[in-house]
């Protein structure tokens, strides 16, 4: 997996709650059985008039002027601003695929949706949970300011304004001493081997019908 | 010391490794399979050269990407090739490793959630995982089982285990006797109603009192199956008399004496009486009406008796713009009456109301009555061939077609639109399934969500109606 340590970068303001994974990447384009290639059909309802089909060039598509991403000012943007409980719905981790291949690299929201959390973490892309009040204040600058950007330390765990007004935030430790290092959490677990073979012997003593085949 | 929910037992007997920085290694004991959130997860395993860890504990399935017709010509039925690709990517990856699959032929085949219990492949105080996050439909029966990404489907495949924080425990109490007519579904929509889109983020919800004591296997699957849009990964119901009888002599139930000391165990797996939750939300179960959602959200939802609401009573600034854009998507006025919502298609199916009991109950409101001519399409996809050969013992399958419904075969279908059953463009659905998001159901589509018995009356008459009404 990409390490995260820092990043810096342009960030588009997505003032809506409840963004919902079917929102994020919409159905037809989860048929894919690749991780890559997702980009071009990130928010693609929002960001597209016409229906989106799979393995289609969307460069001749007709855009929606008023979607924030297609604002010339948000063109290029790394980080992603948006309300409460994003990526709410289904666990497809195809949502976090779209965001990293379009370009996105953290999102800062008050609440995220649990499952969706998780699947970033493991793609190298950070959300990042900052007060509601802070993220108010970060909409109304990133509105205001053309070009406005926002320095993310996952070290120390800050955000950093262009003022240089700096926020704080929680990641458990886990989490992030993977993503600084660019962790394959498969073979961090493979480490305990043993112990999840002594806990299967264990186990099949005690709930053998658990083990059943099938 | 106090005692433990349902959740507490079910972590701790999970539990492999407790690490320094708050996160576990817990083991799994099932994962279920399909061809949409799995096949990236095999090709990783192929990169890195790893095998499964333990091949008998997976069950695999196509659901998401079948047809719900012409279903006799197999995987060459699949019109849409991208479509028939990722099926076949599935047998292939399952033929490849060992994993027993349920094929498209395959009279088992259907939604991963309704095939699990059915085979006595999901039993109480198991731990549960597939790339779905409405595996939390595996929780009715007292399993400690949740949605996750695909790389955690490669983790699971290749360790049996996956890294989780712990939850916090959240018990919904449903009090009191439902009225006739209200269904489980009602009753998760009511919750989710009360408690929103997010108003069970980090938590474990079990789903608890008399109202919910009184449902069958079924109707509990169906509310567990909606914790996730409530914003729980899991939800749960403790083991009782019922769910043990539903379990009994499952194809991959255990038998003889392993049965008996089963049972022993099942019978311990719910929350002690001197439990501590976190939070406890309570409701009153027999002031619940048949519930359709009206907007964008699941949240979004109102009594068949009451009126799609007004923005401009809405104090909080980003629900009133939600409510705003909500009601623009769906084409509805502030203040209308719940039941002047014309509908365009009905859909009865999904891995929240497919199974025996939801046919049953749709069936009985159709029985001697016609799909209103108004009505573009009304169709019934079963969760699974199983439950389509029961339904067709018990002649629901008469009944459906007598009415003018559509009588097809097993898989997600509607819910998603991921196969050839879609809305178009601003059609209203009558929908039991579980998610009402813009495009859901099909690009521009409009869904409502409601149990399969206010399906069937919609149906009959076109909109929105008191399916009481149409009770005897």
């Amino acid at each position: 997996m990409r390490a995260f340590t820092q990043h810096q970068g342009i960030v588009a303001p997505m003032d809506r709650s409840n963004v919902d994974t079917d929102m994020i990447i919409p159905k037809q384009f989860l048929k894919s059985i690749k991780r890559t290639g997702f980009g071009p059909n990130l928010f693609d309802e929002l960001r597209y008039l016409d229906e989106g089909k799979p393995d289609q060039d969307c460069s001749q598509r007709p855009i929606n002027p008023d979607f924030v991403l297609n604002q010339d000012r948000y063109k290029n943007a790394s980080v992603l601003l948006a309300r409460t409980n994003f990526g709410c719905g289904s666990s497809r981790e195809h949502a976090p695929w779209a965001l990293d291949d379009y370009g996105f690299r953290v999102i800062i929201a008050p609440s995220f949706a649990d499952i969706f959390y998780n699947n970033c973490f493991k793609n190298g892309l950070l959300p990042i949970v900052l007060e509601e009040k802070v993220v108010d204040q970060l909409f109304r600058e990133a509105e205001e300011q053309v070009g406005y950007q926002l320095a993310v330390d996952l070290e120390a765990r800050t955000v950093t304004t262009p003022s240089g007004e700096s926020f704080s935030f929680d990641v458990d430790d886990f989490r992030r001493h993977c993503l600084l290092n660019g962790l394959d959490d498969i073979g961090v677990t493979l480490e305990d081997a043993d112990l999840i073979r002594s806990y299967e012997e264990s186990r099949r003593k005690t709930a053998p019908w658990l083990f059943k085949a099938i | 010391m106090a005692g433990k929910t349902l959740y507490d037992k079910l972590w701790d007997d999970h539990l492999v490794k407790q690490r320094d920085d708050g996160s576990a290694l817990i083991y799994i004991d099932r994962q279920l399979l399909h061809e949409v959130t799995s096949p990236q997860a095999f090709e990783g395993l192929r990169l890195a050269s790893r095998k499964p860890w333990r091949i008998d504990a997976n069950i695999a399935t196509p659901d998401h990407n079948v047809p719900t017709t012409d279903r006799e010509r197999g995987v060459e039925g699949i019109v849409d090739p991208v479509s028939r690709i990722q099926v076949e990517t599935l047998d292939k990856n399952c033929d490849e490793f060992g994993i027993l699959e349920f094929k498209i032929k395959d009279q088992r085949q259907g939604i991963v959630h309704v095939i699990g219990p059915e085979q006595g492949a999901t039993l109480p105080g198991m731990s549960i995982v597939c790339g779905d996050s409405h595996t939390s439909t595996h929780g009715a029966f007292g399993c400690l089982a949740h949605g996750i990404g695909t790389s955690e489907v490669e983790h699971v495949l290749a360790t049996q285990c996956l890294v989780q924080q712990k939850m916090k425990n959240m018990l919904v109490r449903v009090n009191g006797k439902l009225g006739p007519g209200v269904t489980g579904k009602d009753v998760v929509l009511a919750i989710i109603g009360k408690i929103g889109t997010a108003g069970g983020t980090g938590y474990a919800i079990e789903f608890g009192g008399e109202a919910i004591q009184d449902l069958s296997m079924e109707a509990r699957m169906t509310i567990c199956n909606m914790a996730i849009e409530a914003g729980a990964r899991v939800g749960m119901v403790g083991v009782d008399d019922t769910t043990i009888n539903y379990v009994k002599d499952r194809p991959f139930s255990p038998t003889g004496d392993q049965w008996d000391a089963a049972v022993d165990y099942w019978r311990t797996l719910h929350s002690d009486d001197d439990a501590v939750f976190d939070k406890v939300v309570e409701l009153d179960g027999s002031a619940i009406n048949p519930q359709v959602s009206w907007g964008t959200s699941p949240e979004m939802v109102a009594g068949v008796d009451g009126n799609v609401p007004d923005p401009e009573k809405e104090a909080d600034p980003i629900k009133r713009e939600g409510i705003v854009r909500a009601l623009k998507y769906m084409g509805l006025q502030p203040n209308m009456p719940i039941t002047d919502i014309k509908l365009d298609r009905v859909f009865i199916g999904s891995c929240t109301n497919s199974r025996i009991e939801d046919l049953r109950e749709a069936a009985a409101v159709v029985k001697g009555r016609k799909v209103s001519p108004t009505l573009k399409q009304a169709m019934v996809v079963p969760g699974s061939g199983l439950v389509k050969a029961q339904a067709e013992q018990e002649g629901l399958d008469k009944i459906f077609i007598e009415a003018g419904l559509e009588w097809r075969d097993p898989g997600c279908s509607m819910c998603l639109a991921m196969n050839a059953d879609k809305l178009g463009q601003g059609e209203h659905c009558a929908s039991t399934s579980n998610r009402n998001f813009e495009g859901r159901q099909g690009f521009g589509g409009r869904t409502h969500l409601v149990s399969p018995a206010m399906a069937a009356a919609a149906a009959v008459t076109g909109h929105f109606i008191d399916v009481r009404e149409l009770m005897h």
